[in-house]
C-alpha cells in the first residue's frame, strides 16, 4: 500500500497553483481523505500531485444574508464549528468521524462527488454553486457552476483537468424555512445506504409554499425532487405518503453488498417522510 | 500467602508502554532493512503460463525478484500440513510461491526485494504474469457438486469427511431416536465468513550474520516458527532464534505457520546477506492470510414434550478455502463443542471440509465454536417455539447437572483426548443470567426482543507449556515462558502468579514471552490456553524456586524450612519477624562465587564465611542459582462456560437493529485478574457483534473479494457496541494446580446465537442465517408479511 511515484508540487499562491495545474494537469491534494487512500491502494496513479494546502486565500467562511461562501481549504470541522448555516451544520455532523472532519475539506467532498456523500446533496437541494478557476493565457479565469450542472456522475464533477474548485456557495434557507437531513448508515459515520435532505418553507398559515428534497446513495448524483406541488399547499404536518412515492419514483437505487435496491427504495420513502416532517416542524417554529 | 495478588484487578502492566506509543512492533524494527513485497494473484483460479520480470528490472532500488523456479528444492516444498488427521484424506497446502496454479486471489506468485517498500511495490506492478484463467469454485453448496475442482486430484472438493456418533443410553443412534421422537424439526443454517483482523497484520524481519539466523515475526508461536524455519532452510536449530516482539493482536490467524513469508524472508536474507523486512498491509491481510466461520448446517432434531432432546443429527459443510494448513481443527471443534452444556440423548454429526477458490480457513477466536453454538442454540429456540415454552425452560431441561461432573460427552476433542467436562454449574449460571438481564420481567413489545445463548468451551489444550523463574541477586524475579503475547495481559497475570507464589512485590517481577533465546520449548498462544498452561507451569516453577529459597534461608537462619514464610521479598520465621533474610541475599547465597562484582556478591565468595567448609560449595543434586524451571502438561482440556443474554430493538420502518443491552455470566474457574477477564469478554463480545450484525467476506461469483478494505468490511466501532454487563461464577477446575480455565475466546462464542434469538423474539421471524443486516431483515419482513 505505497503509492506509485508522482511529482509533488506545493504552490504558495493561487496564480502559481493554477499555472501548475494548467501545465501538468495533476490531481489536487487538499484534505486527502479520499485521494491518499486511492493513491496508496494504487487505484489512482497521477503523475503530478498539486498540494494546495499552502495556497494563501483559499480558506475561510464568508457569510452574508444571502448565503455562505466556503473556501477550498475550509475543513469540515471548521465549518461545523462556525455554525453559519443550519442545514450545513446538520449535514456536517453526519460526515464520517471527527478525525476525518478535521482534515477533509468541504469543497473537496463536493469535487469528489461521491453519490452517497452528504454535502453534494446540501449544495443540490439549496441550488448552490461551485466556483472553478483555471489559468488562461496570462491570468486566472473563474466560472460559477450551479449544483445541477456540477454533479456529472458518480465520482465525477464538472471540474476539468487543469481546473481548481476555489470555493462553494450555499444559499441561505430564508424566512419560515426549515431543513432536515435524515440518513441510514451501517455504522456510525459510514457513507449512507440512503439519505434524504429536505428544505421546507411555510407561509403564515403554516401551509407549505415550497418543499424540495435531495436524496443520496440512490442515483449517480444527488437526486433533487421539488415536491411543493405534490404537497398541494397542505398543512406542513400533512406532507406524507404521496410525496414519498413521488420521490421513490425518481431515484435509481442499485444493489450492492451492503443493501438491496428495494431496501434503499424503501428507505428513501421512510426518510423522505421523516425529513419533510422535521423540516416542516422547524419551519413552523420560525425557521432555522 | 500474605501478598494478595491472585484474584485482584491489578492494572495491566503493559498498558503504559503500549498505550503511549512505546510498544515495539515488527515494523518498528529493522529500519535499515531491505523491504519485500509480493506479486499476488488477481485471479481466484488460474494456470500460470509465464512470468516476465523483465519490465521490472529497471526500477531504481530493485535488489532481487524471486519466483517459484528460483527457490531451492527444500525451500520450494509445499508448506507443512500442521495437524494431520486420519479423516483429512485429501489435505493440501500451498507452495511458498505459486507453482503452476493459483487457487485464490491473493496467493503469492513472486517476491520482490528492494531498498524500500515503495520501490518494491513499483517493481511488483511491472512484473507481467501471463495467466490462463480457470473456472473458480465459490460457495459451499456449489463446491460439493464437484463440477469444478479446486485441486485436480480432490474429487468433489472434499478434503475431509468425518462422522462421529454417540448413541443414547438405550443404544439407539441419533437417526433412529429422532424417528421415534414425539416431535421432530428439520432446518438449514448458514454462517458467513469473517476473519481475525488484528490491528497489526503479519510481518517478518530476518537477519543473517553469516552463521546465525535471527527472525522476528508477528506470530502466536515463536518456538514452532523456529523449528519450521530451521527445517525448511536446513539449519541446525541452535543457529536459529525467533522472537515475537510486541504483537498487535492475533485472534488465531498468527498461530498458522510457517507462512510463506516466514520461510522466504529468512531464505532471501541468507541468500543476499542482507536484512529484509516485510510488513503485511491491510489488503494483503484480507486476501492472503486466513478467514473463518463459513459453514452451512443441516439439522434434524427429535424431542419430547418437555423439550428434552432425544436425538440430534447435524450435517456440516465447512468452507476450508483453498488449503488446509491447520488441518480440520475448526470443523472438529464445531462438531464437538456444539453439544454445549447439554446432555443430548443421542448425537450424530458429520462434516465435510470443502475446498473453494477463496482464502484458506484456519482458526479465528472461537475457532468453530460460534458455529456450533449457533446450531445448538437455534435448535433450543426452535424447540421452545414449537412447544410454546419459555426458551430458558427448554435449556434447563437439557442441562448437565452439577453432580454429574466429570461428564463424558463420549466424543474425541480437538486435542485427540476424550471430551470430558471437568466442572461447572449450568443451572446456577442460568439463574444468574436470567437475573442479570431481567428475563422473567422482560416487557416484550413489537420491535423489542430478548435472546439467550449458552456455551461450553474447551480451553487450555495441551500438550504442554513451561515456565522459567529466576531470582537475581538484586532481588528481581525474571519469569519467562515460551508462548507468545498479542496484548492479552500476560505480563500482568503471569507476574501476579509469580508474585503470589513467591511472596514478592509485583513491581519486582518481569515477564518475557515468545523469545526462543529465553525459553525454547513451547506450543503457542491459542485455544484460550496461555493462562491455564503457562500460568500453571510458571506457578510450578515458582514453587521449585520457593522450595530452594526456603532451604537456603533455613540453613542461613538455622531454622526449619517448614517454619519459614516469604513476605514482601523477605524470608522470615513465622511469628518471629526479627529472624529474616531478603530473597536477594538468598539468591546471592545460592550461587557460590569466586569473584565478587559488588558488595552483595562478596557474600558468596570463598572467604566470606557463609558456606560450610564440610560440603562442596554446590551440594550434590543442587545447581547454582536461585531459579526453577517446570512444565505443566494437562491430562486434557478444562471446560469453561458462559451464558449471554441481550435485548435488541428493531426499527419498524428502517429495519435497523440496535443491541440495547448485553449481559454475560462467565465461568473460567478461579479468576487470576477479574479486570483482564472482563476486558477479554468485552473484546470478544465486540467481535461477536461484528460477526452477528456487520462482518462478512463478500466473494463474487468470480472469486473476487469485493470488500477487501475497512471501507467495506464493516467491523463495529465503539458506537455499535453497547455497555456490557458481566457477572462471574467460579467453579475451579480440578485438573490444574491453580484451578483455572481459559477465558480468551469466551466473549465471542455465543454472540451470533444470542442476537439471532433476540431478533427472532422481536420480529416473530425465524433467523437462520448470520450475519443479519437491516437490508436482510427488510427482505425477511417482506417475505413473511408481504
Amino acid at each position: 500500500m505505497k503509492p506509485p511515484p508522482f511529482e509533488y508540487h506545493a504552490p504558495r499562491d493561487l496564480g502559481a497553483a493554477l499555472q501548475t495545474l494548467a501545465e501538468v494537469r495533476g490531481k489536487v491534494l487538499a484534505g486527502g481523505q479520499s485521494l491518499i487512500p486511492m493513491l496508496n491502494m494504487r487505484l489512482a496513479a497521477p503523475e503530478h500531485l498539486v498540494d494546495i494546502n499552502r495556497v494563501a486565500g483559499l480558506g475561510g467562511v464568508e457569510r452574508t444574508e444571502a448565503g455562505v461562501r466556503v473556501g477550498a481549504l475550509t475543513r469540515h470541522s471548521e465549518l461545523e464549528r462556525a455554525g453559519v448555516h443550519p442545514l450545513l451544520t446538520k449535514a456536517l455532523k453526519l460526515v464520517a468521524h471527527p478525525v476525518i472532519r478535521n482534515r477533509g475539506t468541504v469543497v473537496g467532498s463536493l469535487v469528489h462527488a461521491d453519490p452517497a456523500a452528504e454535502l453534494p446533496a446540501v449544495l443540490a437541494v439549496l441550488d448552490g454553486s461551485v466556483r472553478i478557476a483555471r489559468w488562461e493565457g496570462s491570468s486566472p479565469v473563474e466560472r460559477d457552476v450551479p449544483a445541477r450542472e456540477f454533479f456529472v456522475g458518480p465520482m465525477e464533477s464538472a471540474v476539468q483537468p487543469g481546473e481548481l474548485a476555489v470555493s462553494a456557495y450555499f444559499p441561505s434557507l430564508g424566512p419560515r424555512t426549515g431543513a432536515a437531513f435524515e440518513e441510514v448508515t451501517r455504522r456510525h459515520g459510514d457513507y449512507a445506504l440512503a439519505g434524504v435532505c429536505a428544505v421546507v418553507t411555510v407561509n403564515e398559515d403554516a401551509h407549505v409554499t415550497a418543499a424540495r428534497v435531495a436524496c443520496i446513495g440512490v442515483g449517480p448524483v444527488p437526486v433533487v425532487v421539488d415536491v411543493t406541488d405534490a404537497g398541494g399547499q397542505s398543512a406542513a404536518h400533512e406532507l406524507d405518503g404521496d410525496v414519498a412515492q413521488l420521490v421513490q419514483d425518481r431515484i435509481e437505487p442499485e444493489d450492492d453488498i451492503h443493501a438491496s435496491a428495494s431496501y434503499r427504495r424503501h428507505l428513501v420513502g421512510v426518510l423522505t417522510k421523516r425529513a419533510l416532517r422535521n423540516a416542516a416542524r422547524e419551519a413552523e417554529t420560525g425557521g432555522a | 500467602m500474605t501478598t494478595r495478588l491472585f484474584g485482584e484487578p491489578v492494572p495491566r502492566r503493559e498498558d503504559p508502554r503500549l498505550l503511549t506509543g512505546n510498544g515495539r512492533y515488527l515494523d518498528d524494527l529493522g529500519r535499515d532493512a531491505l523491504a519485500a513485497a509480493f506479486v499476488r494473484s488477481p485471479h481466484a483460479h488460474a494456470r500460470i503460463r509465464d512470468i516476465d520480470v523483465g519490465p521490472a528490472l529497471d526500477v531504481e532500488g530493485l535488489v532481487a525478484i524471486y519466483t517459484f523456479e528460483d527457490l531451492p528444492e527444500r525451500v520450494g516444498r509445499p508448506l507443512p500440513l500442521l495437524i494431520p488427521h486420519p479423516a483429512l484424506t485429501h489435505g493440501r497446502t500451498a507452495y511458498p510461491l505459486a507453482k503452476d496454479v493459483v487457487r485464490h486471489v491473493g496467493e503469492p506468485v513472486a517476491m520482490v526485494v528492494a531498498t524500500d517498500r515503495y520501490a518494491a511495490e513499483d517493481a511488483c506492478a511491472l512484473i507481467e504474469v501471463d495467466y490462463e484463467p480457470l473456472k473458480p469454485v465459490v460457495g459451499l453448496e456449489e463446491a460439493v457438486q464437484g463440477a469444478q475442482l479446486v485441486h485436480e486430484d480432490v474429487p468433489g472438493n472434499v478434503g475431509a469427511h468425518l462422522v462421529q456418533e454417540v448413541a443414547g443410553a438405550d443404544g439407539r443412534g441419533a437417526r433412529e431416536a429422532i424417528e421415534a421422537s414425539p416431535h421432530t424439526l428439520a432446518f438449514r443454517l448458514d454462517i458467513e465468513r469473517s476473519a481475525s483482523m488484528p490491528l497489526e497484520g503479519r510481518g517478518v524481519y530476518a537477519r543473517w550474520d553469516g552463521r546465525d539466523l535471527r527472525v522476528y515475526s508477528s506470530t502466536q508461536t515463536s518456538t514452532s516458527v523456529r523449528m519450521a524455519v530451521a527445517a525448511a532452510l536446513g539449519l541446525p536449530l541452535p543457529q536459529v532464534e525467533v522472537i515475537a516482539p510486541d504483537v498487535g493482536g492475533g485472534f488465531g490467524v498468527k498461530i498458522v505457520h510457517p507462512w510463506p513469508e516466514e520461510i522466504l524472508l529468512p531464505w532471501a536474507a541468507m541468500t543476499l546477506g542482507r536484512e529484509i523486512k516485510w510488513t503485511e498491509d491491510r489488503r494483503e491481510h484480507f486476501i492472503s492470510s486466513a478467514h473463518e466461520r463459513g459453514q452451512v448446517q443441516y439439522v434434524r432434531v427429535g424431542f419430547d414434550d418437555d423439550g428434552r432432546v432425544l436425538g440430534l443429527d447435524v450435517t456440516i459443510l465447512h468452507d476450508h478455502g483453498a488449503y488446509t494448513p491447520y488441518g480440520i481443527i475448526v470443523p472438529i471443534v464445531t462438531s464437538t463443542q456444539l453439544l454445549g452444556p447439554y446432555k443430548i440423548g443421542s448425537y450424530r454429526v458429520e462434516f465435510s471440509a470443502v475446498y473453494t477458490n477463496t482464502v484458506q480457513v484456519t482458526p479465528y477466536r472461537g475457532a468453530g465454536r460460534p458455529q456450533g453454538v449457533f446450531c445448538m442454540e437455534r435448535t433450543m429456540d426452535k424447540i421452545a417455539w414449537h412447544l410454546g415454552k419459555d426458551r430458558t425452560e427448554v435449556r434447563a431441561a437439557n442441562f448437565i447437572q452439577p453432580g454429574e461432573f466429570p461428564y463424558d460427552q463420549g466424543m474425541t476433542f480437538q486435542d485427540g483426548r476424550p471430551l470430558i467436562y471437568d466442572s461447572g454449574d449450568y443451572p446456577e449460571m442460568l439463574r444468574m443470567i436470567k437475573e442479570l438481564i431481567g428475563w422473567d420481567d422482560f416487557e416484550r413489545a413489537p420491535g423489542r426482543g430478548i435472546g439467550i445463548g449458552c456455551y461450553v468451551e474447551g480451553t487450555g489444550v495441551g500438550p504442554y507449556e513451561g515456565g522459567h523463574v529466576q531470582v537475581t541477586s538484586d532481588g528481581r524475579v525474571h519469569v519467562s515462558t515460551g508462548l507468545t503475547s498479542q496484548g492479552q495481559g500476560h505480563e500482568t497475570v503471569f507476574a501476579q502468579i509469580a508474585a503470589a507464589e513467591l511472596g514478592v512485590p509485583i513491581e519486582r517481577v518481569s515477564v518475557v514471552t515468545g523469545d526462543t533465546r529465553r525459553f525454547g520449548y513451547a506450543v503457542g498462544t491459542f485455544a484460550s490456553r496461555a493462562a491455564v498452561v503457562s500460568g500453571n507451569a510458571i506457578a510450578l516453577a515458582c514453587r521449585k524456586v520457593r522450595e530452594k529459597a526456603l532451604r537456603i534461608a533455613a540453613d542461613a537462619l538455622e531454622a526449619d524450612p517448614s517454619d519459614l514464610q516469604i513476605t514482601d521479598g523477605l524470608v522470615h520465621v513465622a511469628g518471629a519477624p526479627g529472624a529474616s533474610i531478603p530473597l536477594s541475599t538468598v539468591a546471592v547465597l545460592s550461587n557460590p562465587l569466586r569473584y565478587a562484582f559488588d558488595e552483595e556478591a562478596a557474600k558468596a565468595t570463598q572467604f566470606s564465611g557463609t558456606a560450610s567448609p564440610d560440603r562442596p560449595p554446590v551440594a550434590e543434586e543442587e545447581e547454582p542459582g536461585l531459579e526453577g524451571r517446570d512444565y505443566y502438561s494437562p491430562i486434557r482440556s478444562t471446560f469453561a462456560a458462559g451464558m449471554h443474554a441481550a435485548v435488541v430493538e428493531t426499527d419498524p420502518d428502517t429495519a435497523e437493529i440496535k443491541v440495547v443491552r448485553y449481559a454475560v455470566v462467565h465461568d473460567c474457574g478461579r479468576l487470576i485478574n477479574p479486570m483482564i477477564v472482563e476486558g477479554q469478554i468485552h473484546g470478544g463480545v465486540a467481535q461477536g457483534i461484528g460477526g452477528a450484525l456487520y462482518e462478512r467476506m463478500a466473494y463474487d461469483s468470480h472469486g473476487q473479494l469485493v470488500n477487501a478494505s475497512f471501507m467495506d468490511f464493516l467491523m463495529p466501532y465503539a458506537t455499535e457496541i453497547p455497555h456490557i454487563e458481566t457477572d462471574h461464577l467460579e467453579t475451579p477446575s480440578p485438573l490444574n494446580p491453580l484451578g483455572i480455565k481459559g477465558a480468551g475466546e469466551a466473549g465471542v462464542i455465543p454472540v451470533s446465537a444470542v442476537i439471532a434469538s433476540a431478533i427472532e423474539d422481536a420480529e416473530g421471524i425465524e433467523i437462520d442465517r448470520m450475519p443479519i443486516s437491516p437490508s436482510d431483515l427488510f427482505a425477511l419482513r417482506s417475505t413473511h408479511h408481504p
